[in-house]
């Protein structure tokens, strides 16, 4: 009951608690896209290579306003994922080595900036690493009206353009075929997720934002065959573990929130793998036991089996 | 959004080629093709790996740039015959582990005419589930399209291309890794289509089956061998030519 | 020594002995598994520091290679479950050791000696303030001992099995058959990543280690075809980079492991910018040239093909030519001159015509001769 009326009353709990459920939703959708599209490390890139945007965006405007440092964010993440694919077209560096080359160098780069940010002694600065480890605690309202008109925007775009979406993620060698701007498509599915990631920094942090971003998806494929009954399942897998993390990180005392959420949304993810009723290993498991049960006894009775 | 283009189909050809150079990198993959595919025919596009097959094939439909030339569809550029074109792409080219069943991938042919935004309602449905009856896959509409054998899966890609009720149709290799039975499915299909005045474009590797299931024959290897008629196209002196007498079969010749 | 030097010196050991291993790794499409290691041993390490009561050196390197094993073995089992694909394994594991180690370290263990910004970015600059001691002797800068330690391993791993790991990074099947098992020689690459990485995490942090990993390889990739240049550039390039990367760092006063990472990014910006064979101007230098013998190419063809038939006339016009190979006016004009310019055609009233040349040119062109034409 306590925690129900936190929850509606207490300032940091409720801007804390509806951030993480912010992200979870927004990242869980599109997430749940980057996934069946095979760019499930783009997250962990795209929050990396986010940091030294952050920082030019400050050193430029010198605010601490969310929003102005989120576009930096993006727009430095944006320019990675350029990168990235550009290399990989024209060299023969692998994915996986480019994924790496640009997270890593961007950070370092973001660190190379922030500490020299943090040298020049200027008042303003103390707040950005934060968006290293996530402060869920020092969201303010503000933020979290952010983020919500953010992930509403991404989120009536993916039900706007769903069929699109899907079919750029399924054969789109097809949706080329019926006419329809591939490219373009591709950038605006690559950008929404941007968004994503853009709202789980302050939340989350750099490193955790990784899961957020394969987690529901990983666990919402195990309940369905279904697209749009996995898009809602992976929303509603990473609300909650936004909602569960941030509310036991506050009531419990000391624990960080990014942390928290990202351990609930791990217990959630295996207990998915393991109990799924369909895919679940467990339910597989008993099928096999019960089909040989069953061959076994058919061959002890003598008959075909 | 998109109109259905009205242009008047030209009665003589379905698919004209002049002068088609397709480079990948400025090397040529396709060299200076001229061809023409005549309205009502079923045609199988021949060569070895590597001639070029699905890339001619993927220029006609617009999805890869020409260095030089020009295509027509109809009489009209590819752009603005979209409406009038299915495509079956290769079985391998999608991920059959994604969460769809087999009744929502074929409702996918119905997208092009449904334009931007607009859902597939009551009626894209039914035709959806008509085609997969065509193709006596009407049991499986719900079955997760990983449980599908490799047949089953082709015979859901062609009811994809059923859907889309189109004039021109192009398939990129259909019987690669298919069962008896979708084989017959698929000829049965292809006979049909051609009875209802439609054409029919494939990308074909077997050359025992070939003069057996196509009246038509592009034979490529780069450059155009030769086209028409399988009775008089498909000759040994031809396929020679195609294939080469075993010393111009290696790729390095080709770049 | 001064302090200086010391934090030099551990950069250049530093960044050597994780370049090493880093060629296997690109090579083996697995550079991201270091992202995962470097980020999962921080429950180990925390864990070590709680048993031994201190921050330390071997209890918390044993527990931090203690997780970074259980991570790679994670990854590996759930990925055999078959219903995760790698990548997404690791991104599942990572996140929640680090989540793991992060809680540890905020409830349990405040009092530990574990400075969270140190987990991303290391403290090497305090590197000479750190001595090993034994039995009350100060036998000098510990990082200096640890790296070099960690160095040695390496290259000695690295010789020992050169011919082992070259075989089935290439062909694990052909290692198999020979009797090197694969998956042996896998589980040793890793258990030497982790060791590297735990190694190098307390000079430059977790992060810091990946790009000391894997940005030193791809850009010698960049460089090199064969495998041993591959390995000793990567070390030169890493350790190039920690002198510049202090000297960097020094100057704007700030992170020496982010300038280090720094300079790593800018050898590998111009090697992807400049490298004769992979690099992006010499490939665009070759596209143009390219373009050219390939414009030249289809510009004969094309008179060819018409010559002496029906449309010849109407073909080889100026205008025709252009608009035939989708070529702008300008573009066709250069490439008519410079057919010319070759003997090849020559164009006289409006038309192009080809030269004997010309037509023993299309003769000998590479698509000619792949299909035999009369």
């Amino acid at each position: 009951m306590s925690t129900l009326h936190d929850l509606i009353f207490d300032y940091t709990l409720r801007n804390v608690a509806l951030g993480g459920m912010l992200l979870g939703i927004v990242a869980g959708v599109l997430g749940a896209f980057a996934v069946l599209r095979r760019q499930a490390l783009l997250g962990d890139t795209l929050s990396h290579a986010a940091l030294p945007g952050i920082c030019i965006a400050f050193m430029i405007t010198g605010s601490r306003e969310s929003l102005v440092l989120l576009i930096g964010a993006g727009i430095a993440g944006w320019i990675g994922t350029w990168i990235l694919l550009r290399t990989v077209n024209a060299t023969k560096l692998s994915e996986d080595t480019m994924l790496g080359v640009v997270l890593s160098v961007f950070f370092g780069v973001g660190i190379l900036l922030l500490t020299y940010i943090q040298q020049t002694n200027n008042a303003n600065q103390a707040g950005l690493d934060k968006y290293l480890f996530g402060q869920a605690a020092s969201l303010i309202a503000k933020d979290v009206a952010t983020f919500a008109i953010l992930g509403i925007a991404s989120l009536s775009a993916v039900f706007v353009f769903y069929k699109e979406f899907k079919l750029l993620s399924f054969d789109p060698e097809f949706l080329a075929s019926l006419g329809l701007p591939v490219r373009r498509l591709d950038l605006a599915l690559t950008s929404l997720l941007v968004v994503a990631v853009m709202i789980g920094l302050q939340t989350v942090g750099v490193v955790l934002m990784a899961a957020m971003v394969i987690g529901p998806g990983t666990a919402a494929r195990q309940w369905t065959d279904n697209l749009r009954t996995m898009l809602v399942l992976s929303g509603i897998f990473g609300g909650l573990a936004g909602l569960i993390g941030a509310v036991v990180s506050v009531q419990a005392n000391r624990l960080p929130t990014g942390p928290s959420i990202i351990l609930a949304l791990t217990v959630i993810v295996m207990a998915s793998i393991l109990f799924a009723p369909e895919h679940g290993i467990i339910a597989d498991w008993w099928r096999s036991r019960t089909r040989r049960e069953s061959f076994k006894r058919a061959l002890e009775s003598g008959e075909r089996p | 959004m998109r109109q259905p283009s009205l242009h008047p189909i030209d009665e003589r050809a379905a698919v004209t080629v002049h002068d088609l150079t397709v480079a990948y990198r400025d090397d040529p993959v396709l060299w200076d093709v001229d061809l023409s595919i005549p309205t009502g025919t079923l045609t199988a596009i021949i060569g070895p790996n590597g001639a070029g097959k699905s890339t001619l094939m993927k220029a006609i439909l617009g999805l890869v740039p020409m260095a030089a030339g020009t295509v027509e569809i109809f009489g009209h550029t590819s752009e603005l015959q979209r409406k009038l074109v299915g495509y079956v792409p290769q079985r391998g080219s999608v991920d059959w582990q994604f969460p769809t069943d087999a009744l929502d991938v074929v409702t996918m042919g119905t997208y092009g005419q449904l334009g931007w935004i607009r859902r597939p309602g009551k009626a894209e449905k039914q035709r959806a589930m008509d085609a997969l009856e065509q193709m006596g896959m009407a049991d499986f509409a719900h079955r997760q399209i990983s449980q599908l054998s490799g047949g089953q899966q082709q015979r859901v890609f062609l009811a994809r291309a059923l859907v889309q009720d189109a004039q021109l149709y192009f398939m990129d290799e259909p019987f690669v890794g298919v069962d008896a039975r979708t084989e017959a499915a698929i000829i049965d299909l292809l006979k049909n289509l051609r009875d209802r005045g439609k054409t029919v474009v494939v990308v074909h590797h077997d050359l025992d089956s070939a003069p057996h299931y196509f009246d038509h024959v592009v034979l490529l290897n780069v450059q155009k061998i030769a086209s028409g008629p399988m009775a008089t196209t498909f000759t040994t002196e031809n396929l020679e030519r195609t294939y080469g007498a075993g010393k111009a079969m290696t790729r390095e010749a080709v770049s | 020594m001064t302090s200086g030097t010391v934090i030099l010196l551990t950069g250049i050991l530093c960044a050597m002995a994780c370049a090493l291993p880093g060629t296997f790794l690109i090579l083996r499409r697995m550079a991201m598994m270091t992202d995962a290691i470097s980020h999962a041993i921080l429950p180990g390490l925390v864990f070590g520091y709680w048993l031994a009561g201190s921050a330390n050196l071997i209890v918390g390197a044993v527990g931090a290679t203690a997780a970074a094993i259980l991570t790679v073995t994670l990854v590996e089992a759930l990925q055999r479950t078959r219903r995760v694909r790698g990548a997404e394994a690791m991104g599942i594991v990572f996140p929640a050791m680090f989540a793991l180690g992060t809680i540890l370290i905020s409830r349990y263990f405040a009092n530990v000696h574990l400075d969270t910004d140190a987990i991303l970015y290391g403290n090497i600059e305090f590197s000479a303030f750190e001595r090993l001691v034994w039995s009350g002797r100060d036998l000098g800068p510990q990082s200096l001992w640890v790296m070099s330690i960690l160095l040695f391993i390496n290259i000695t791993t690295l010789t020992l099995l050169y011919k082992e790991l070259k075989i089935s990074t290439f062909d694990p099947e052909l290692a198999q058959s020979l009797g090197f098992s694969p998956v042996l020689i896998h589980y040793l690459l890793m258990l030497l990543l982790s060791v590297t990485t735990v190694g190098a995490f307390t000079a430059v942090g977790a992060i810091l280690v990946v790009a000391l990993v894997i940005v030193p390889a791809a850009t010698a990739y960049l460089l090199t075809d064969r495998l041993i240049e591959m390995m000793v550039g990567s070390a030169l390039i890493g350790a190039l980079a920690a002198i510049g990367g202090y000297w960097l760092a020094m100057g704007i006063d700030s992170s020496i492991a982010g300038g280090i990472v720094t300079m790593a990014g800018a050898f590998f910006g111009l090697a992807l910018l400049f490298s004769p064979n992979q690099g992006l101007v010499a490939q665009r230098h070759r596209a143009r040239l390219n373009k050219q013998r390939f414009a030249l190419d289809l510009l004969v063809m094309h008179l060819f093909t018409h010559e002496r038939t029906a449309d010849e006339y109407s073909e080889s016009s100026l205008g025709h030519i252009g608009a035939a190979l989708h070529w702008s006016p300008d573009e066709a004009m250069r490439t008519i001159q410079r057919a010319s310019d070759r003997g090849m055609v020559v164009h006289a009233n409006g038309n192009v015509v080809l030269t004997e040349q010309g037509r023993h040119y299309v003769q000998r062109l590479s698509v000619m001769n792949r299909v035999q034409v009369q």
